[in-house]
């Protein structure tokens, strides 16, 4: 663009993006024959710092074994370094004790596994037939699926709250959702499609009224603000590495150590096991009770690597610097005629995913217009078609921040919207 | 990808609207939420009429529009024709530049060659196209066919 940027005023609590993006290669790409990269589909999966990438090369060309099992040096290296990650993602959370950190492949496979565990669990935790489980309209198709499986295989009922017109959860019928026959209350901290930052203490206070366990799935959070599992209440919390600058094929459920010793695992393998006889076995304690077979070691030792890349610059900073995005990406956005925020219109309780959409034209097309320009957005359903059902819209266009996302980003983008609507208008 | 001739037959659609035919499909696209109900009127061996109606992008919209001013009128083999030449073209993974002689079978067609590039919209070119398929499949089969056509599966 020629013009001057509008009228940018400095915002407050921004990082240094220049210093933080040297750190990304990808974001220095061009893109379509030299345009800039413009990367907003962070709520899909963040680029990766130099930092991650180095460790993940190191990993491979130094200490590359299997973990746990080995007596020579390299099995060692491994086995420390595997550990070592498990120590700083259970810090980066606050969580009590690092046993309660268990690594899976991804938040996906986090939640299949609660809800696993609760299916063949015993008394008290067991859901069965007149038992209920809680979930939310709001939920990533990884937070309804697993539950509609257990629900037919149990006979429990699936329930959920609604949401209101803005984006939010409407808790108004709460005592008639979560009642004394709920087992399970699952829902989601941060939602990817509307961007809503959810009230926890409300649902947590209530599930524990009735004696039902909560399950957290912070995939949309653990990337961009403090996490404090202890804080939050819940009993399980599930997060993905990729979102917060680690690599794919790592993700993590947190859940409190005496549930996880109670609990029985669900995948069986090496590595989970005390002793195995032909006719049964025992099992190792959390967490390796739940991770049967070689783990994604590589992928582990990454996600170490970007807790302490998040950790130098600070969640809180984070935070702060998404929150002021975010709000001027809301104003800059009301700018651009026929264009509808589906989610809270304002940054309060809000994350840094904002779907809209733009007059008639279809996502498809504005996505595609959009890439044209070198600038990157997700259109579609975001994997929570349920949340387009409720509001009568096919999908959305989702522009989404990170750490390193700028203001000049932001104006990209509603400048790239601008010849969208030329080019359809 | 968004040719002159796409973004017309976007904004001003052939044969819009469902009409009266012999049969209805309903087919949508899972990644995008595109969605089309098309109807098919055979007289005789010859395609009457396909009408439809659905919501979608620029892409899926303008390739109904095309489908309908195609085939409309043509003899079913000859559209069977057209619709396995569309189906190559846009598998071709932007490999094939139409020639001459495919410009006369496709006419206005040819102009979603550049989508075959774009493995995320093929499908969204495809859908219609797929719908009159399934839909004239079902309408020779309901009624007596003396040209013994036999619809194949490539979907």
């Amino acid at each position: 663009m020629t013009l001057p940027p509008p009228t940018r005023r400095p915002l407050p609590g921004l990082l240094d993006t220049e210093a933080i993006r040297k750190d990304f290669p990808a974001l220095d790409r061009v893109v379509h024959d030299g345009k800039k990269l413009v990367y907003l589909d962070n709520a899909a999966t963040s680029q990766k710092p130099r930092q991650v990438l180095d460790t993940l090369h190191s990993y491979y060309e130094r200490s590359n074994a299997n973990v746990h099992r080995g007596v020579h040096v390299l099995a060692e290296e491994a086995t420390a370094l595997y550990e070592g990650a498990r120590d700083k993602v259970a810090a980066f959370v606050n969580a009590p004790s690092r046993d309660e950190v268990i690594f899976t492949k991804n938040a996906s496979e986090s939640l299949n596994l609660v809800a696993n565990m609760l299916g063949w669990a015993d008394e008290p935790y067991r859901v069965d037939r007149d038992t209920e489980i809680v979930i939310t309209e709001m939920e990533h198709h990884s937070n309804i699926v697993p539950w509609q499986l257990l629900s037919q295989r149990t006979g429990a009922t699936l329930k959920w709250f609604g949401l209101t017109d803005d984006g939010r959860l409407d808790l108004s019928d709460i005592e008639q959702v979560i009642t004394e026959k709920t087992k399970i209350v699952s829902f989601v901290l941060v939602s990817n499609i509307l961007g809503t930052v959810n009230p926890v203490e409300a649902i947590v206070r209530r599930a524990q009224d009735v004696g039902a366990l909560v399950l957290i799935d912070a995939s949309q959070a653990a990337p961009h603000m403090a996490l404090d599992v202890q804080a939050l209440g819940a009993d399980f919390v599930a997060f993905t590495g990729h979102k917060m600058v680690g690599p794919t094929g790592i993700g993590v459920l947190w859940g409190r150590q005496e549930l996880l010793e109670d609990l029985p695992p669900f995948l069986g393998g090496g590595e989970m096991i005390e002793t195995v006889s032909m006719h049964s076995s025992t099992y190792a304690p959390a967490p390796h009770k739940f991770e049967a077979g070689t783990p994604p070691i590589a992928q582990a030792i990454g996600l170490g690597a970007a807790v302490d890349y998040l950790s130098a610059i600070g969640m809180d900073k984070i935070a702060a610097h998404e929150h002021a995005l975010t709000e001027y990406a809301l104003e800059r956005l009301r700018e651009v005629p026929s264009l509808r925020i589906v989610g809270p219109e304002t940054a309060v309780d809000r994350g840094a995913a904002i779907s809209f959409t733009l007059g008639d034209i279809h996502p498809h097309d504005v996505g595609q217009v959009l890439d044209e320009q070198g600038i990157a957005v997700r259109v579609g359903h975001h994997c929570a078609r349920p949340v387009c059902l409720r509001y009568g819209i096919p999908a959305t266009t989702r522009a989404s921040f990170y750490l390193y996302s700028t203001p000049a980003e932001v104006d990209a983008l509603v400048d790239g919207l601008e010849q969208v609507r030329n080019f359809f208008g | 990808m968004y040719q002159d001739v796409i973004l017309d037959h976007y904004k001003h659609p052939h044969g819009r609207g469902l009409r009266d035919g012999q049969a209805e499909v309903h087919h949508v696209n899972p990644t995008c939420g595109d969605e089309i109900t098309l109807r098919v009127r055979m007289d005789g061996d010859v395609v009457g009429d396909i009408s439809y109606e659905g919501q979608g992008c620029s892409i899926s919209q303008a390739s109904a529009s095309v489908l309908n001013e195609l085939l409309v009128g043509k003899d079913v083999a000859d559209a069977q024709k057209i619709q396995e030449t569309f189906l190559e073209l846009m598998q071709s993974r932007g490999r094939i530049e139409p020639d001459e002689a495919m410009e006369e079978v496709l006419e206005d067609a040819v102009a979603f060659a550049g989508v075959s590039k774009y493995p995320a919209r093929v499908k969204c070119a495809l859908l219609s196209w797929m719908a009159w398929k399934d839909a004239t499949a079902k309408a020779l089969s309901t009624a007596p066919d003396p040209s013994g056509t036999t619809p194949e599966e490539t979907a």
